[in-house]
């Protein structure tokens, strides 16, 4: 496909690059010197920490509960060292630990042997990924050319996990490349990751290690017999984002909504935290070959899809400069953007052809998520499915490569199976009807999508400029993005970072440092 | 005469409805037909599946025509709110809060408890509104407080006392087990108990949400799908006149 029907300035790309760059380095030097109570979380689970209290505490949440002050030092050696002094093997020692045991009132014994001993628990994990990530990986091999193009990505949403197994079977036969479990709306807000396989979510399911895996289960039953690989996702997102990635490594998920300042802007959770937790999930992600999905969506359902469009573009550079620093290669970047002008706008539809024909030429070989309209759609089910099937078009004629299927009952209730099956069969219709468009139309040179394409990108060098002045968290203080103003020690979870010690040590992040090539 | 109304497809009382809906068997003709029968058991006295596509092994769509015989009498209903009463436009609510309550009233709004949907608070607060239907932020005389999602009810309430709200606005979005209605009642129980329910003026809001329900909850009014700002500012300020809150 021509990646260049725009005639975009190749100058001013490279100069938002760049003022990426800039932007994103004071925040990364403050992320090197920092953890955070879940990225810790997620080390111990890295290291094969598990189980939970009889009421519900996750073990590695009592685990650094306990070391509270030492946590500068790292929970990995404090565990290993329990390990060592008491002689248990793992699960015993979790057992204990669930019943109450405090690991942090033993003396530290030899921390050389403590740190090798931790180091070997983290490598019998990452065995564990690198034979998820090989499975995969040969599994798309086989099932090559099998997979819509886009990926079709539905979203199930029933609250309890074996309803969401029956709907997204269905879904995944209807032709769904892609199954998101939307998540119960508290989770984000939880400081620790419930435990177990659930039936009880409000909007959602929680995300657990046990829903992941019986999820997983549900689509590779699907993905044998239809010969197409079936992506799983979730959301590596909220207050524990690092830990939803460590499980989503360790069962084999696909995907993971990973935004770097979702949580700051749309969840009032503290800058600093997120900053730190963004980075180790996303390293995370990384190393396992997830393809993460950025949150820019959400710029427009809160701001308006015209006016706001440099918003989109300016947070696309600032997720890759940070996924670029946490490991991620730009086929695992899937950057976000949406479908969600106001439909009385006189050519609003070529205005987001224009945008996402943009999108696909300055991101060329990351893979866009491209979301749907929601904040437009009314109860008119019907207006609504010509609305989902714009989109569609859109998304087909610009090479759009993650479409999440838009729902004819959206803003009335979480999608019925028939919504779905609905979103599929048109989408199906409308792209497989102009199967070779993006081949087939070029752009008039001065014409209106060339002249929108190029005023956005202007907009968005010099609002970028602007922030590169002043600084991202000033940037984010003074409301400059999704008109939202957050404070730095405001908003949820501040209390839990960390400032690393003198002696800190995690073996999964210098294992994770070092095979990404971060060092 | 009673004015018995009914459904129309193209023709007076021909009672023709379109449904579509999944049943939980394999697509065939035993399914086409369960279709067209249940149709029938719902009343209607004639019934024709148009459409039938399979979703899974165990799950059917269908597209069915049917036709009712039934009526109600239009004389007996009564709406959510009364059709005849106009909103004003923004304008006019400015110029009605200067002359008859003389000062800025405070509005505060927010979605409260788990719910993280911030679209319906704010296409009634957002300068920038809905649909060309400017937020209540752009309204001169209106001081307007958008608190955003995910506000517990104690929060919103202290908030509200201490900027001396003269109306709280409470959006709803999910509904999923009947949560809205959890929050709601939640939040105006809190209130009875600090006894302070005369103090504001209690609005809730949502798709799902009908005037019916939010009185029935306790609140001065509801407002649901298709209503904007000045829907609810029309109802706020005339409250505010007609009770003397100035």
């Amino acid at each position: 496909m021509t990646h260049n029907k725009l005639n975009l300035p190749g100058e001013k790309i490279d100069r938002a690059r760049e003022l990426a760059k800039n932007i994103c380095a004071p925040v990364l030097d403050f992320i090197d010197v920092h953890t955070t109570v879940t990225v810790e979380r997620a080390t111990l689970r890295l290291l094969g920490v598990d189980g939970v209290s009889s009421v519900g505490v996750p073990v590695p949440n009592l685990i650094v509960d306990a070391l509270s002050d030492k946590l500068g030092e790292g929970a990995a050696i404090w565990y290993s060292n329990a390990l060592l002094q008491t002689g248990l093997d793992q699960s015993e020692l979790d057992k204990r630990i669930a019943r109450g045991f405090n690991i942090a009132s033993l003396p530290m014994g030899d921390r050389a042997r403590a740190q090798e001993y931790a180091t070997r628990l983290a490598q019998r994990q990452f065995a564990r990924i690198d034979a998820n990530r090989a499975y995969r990986e040969a599994r798309l091999e086989e099932y090559r050319g099998n997979s819509h193009s886009p990926l079709l990505y539905l979203i199930v949403a029933t609250g309890n996990i074996y309803e969401d197994v029956k709907q997204a079977q269905a879904a995944a036969l209807a032709g769904a490349d892609v199954i998101a479990v939307i998540r119960t709306t508290a989770q984000s807000l939880l400081d620790y990751v419930p435990f177990g396989s659930t039936t009880e979510g409000f909007g959602g399911t929680y995300a657990t290690q046990e829903n992941f895996r019986i999820m997983r289960r549900a689509l590779d039953e699907v993905m044998e017999r239809e010969k197409r690989y079936i992506y799983q996702t979730n959301y590596a997102s909220g207050l524990c984002m690092p830990e939803i990635a460590a499980m989503g490594a360790l069962e084999r998920l696909d995907m993971m909504l990973n935004d770097s300042m979702y949580g700051i802007l749309f969840r009032d959770i503290n800058m600093y935290r997120t900053f730190v937790d963004q980075r180790f999930s996303r390293m995370i992600n990384a190393y396992s070959g997830i393809i993460i999905n950025t949150g820019e969506d959400n710029y427009l359902t809160t701001s308006d899809g015209f006016e706001k469009a440099y918003t989109v573009l300016a947070s696309q550079f600032l997720n890759e400069r940070f996924a670029y620093a946490a490991g991620l290669r730009p086929w695992q970047m899937g950057l976000g953007h949406a479908f969600e002008m106001d439909p009385s706008i006189e050519n609003g539809v070529l205005y987001e052809l224009a945008q996402a024909q943009m999108a696909r030429e300055i991101f060329p070989e990351h893979p866009l998520k491209y979301m749907p309209p929601t904040k437009h759609m009314s109860g008119d089910i019907f207006r609504g499915l010509v609305m989902d099937s714009m989109f569609n078009f859109v998304s087909k004629a610009t090479g759009q490569d993650i479409h999440l299927l838009g729902m004819l009952t959206e803003a009335i209730h979480t999608p019925f199976m028939m919504d779905r099956h609905i979103a599929v069969e048109s989408a199906l219709y409308v792209m497989n009807g102009v199967a070779s468009i993006a081949d087939e139309i070029e752009f008039k040179s001065d014409g209106l999508i060339v002249r929108r394409a190029h005023d956005v990108l202007d907009r968005t060098v010099n609002f970028m400029e602007e922030i590169g002045r002043i600084g991202l968290m000033e940037s984010i203080e003074r409301a400059m993005f999704a008109d939202i103003s957050r404070s730095r020690t405001g908003g949820k979870g501040f209390e839990g970072l960390v400032e690393k010690g003198e002696n800190y040590f995690n073996p999964v992040e210098s294992t994770l440092t070092r095979s990404l090539g971060l060092a | 005469m009673a004015k018995i109304i009914k459904p129309y497809g193209d023709a007076m009382d021909d009672g023709k409805v379109q449904l579509s809906f999944t049943l939980p068997v394999p697509a065939g003709s035993r399914s086409m037909e369960a279709a067209r029968r249940i149709a029938l058991a719902w009343g209607f006295h004639e019934a024709e599946v148009v459409h039938m596509a399979p979703m899974s092994d165990e799950f059917t769509f269908f597209v069915v025509y049917a036709a009712t015989s039934r009526g109600i009498d239009w004389d007996t209903v009564e709406g959510d709110r009364d059709d005849g009463e106009k909103p004003m436009s923004m304008d006019e609510i400015n110029a009605f809060i200067r002359a008859r309550i003389g000062r800025k009233i405070v509005v505060i709004g927010a979605c409260t408890g788990f719910d993280a949907h911030t679209v319906g608070i704010d296409a009634i607060m957002n300068m920038k509104g809905y649909n060309h239907h400017y937020g209540l932020e752009r309204y001169e005389m209106i001081d307007a407080h958008n608190l955003g999602a995910q506000i517990p009810n104690e929060k919103l309430i202290e908030y509200a006392e201490t900027h001396r709200a003269d109306a709280i606005l409470v959006s709803q979005v999910v509904t999923q087990k009947d949560s809205h209605i959890h929050n709601l009642t939640e939040f105006m129980e809190l209130l009875e108990a600090k006894g302070e329910r005369g103090r504001f003026i209690c609005i809730a809001g949502g798709p799902r949400i009908s005037n019916k329900l939010a009185a029935k909850i306790g609140f001065d009014a509801g407002f649901g799908h298709g209503t904007y700002a000045e829907d609810v500012a029309t109802f706020i300020v005339k409250k505010m006149a007609q009770e003397r809150r100035t």
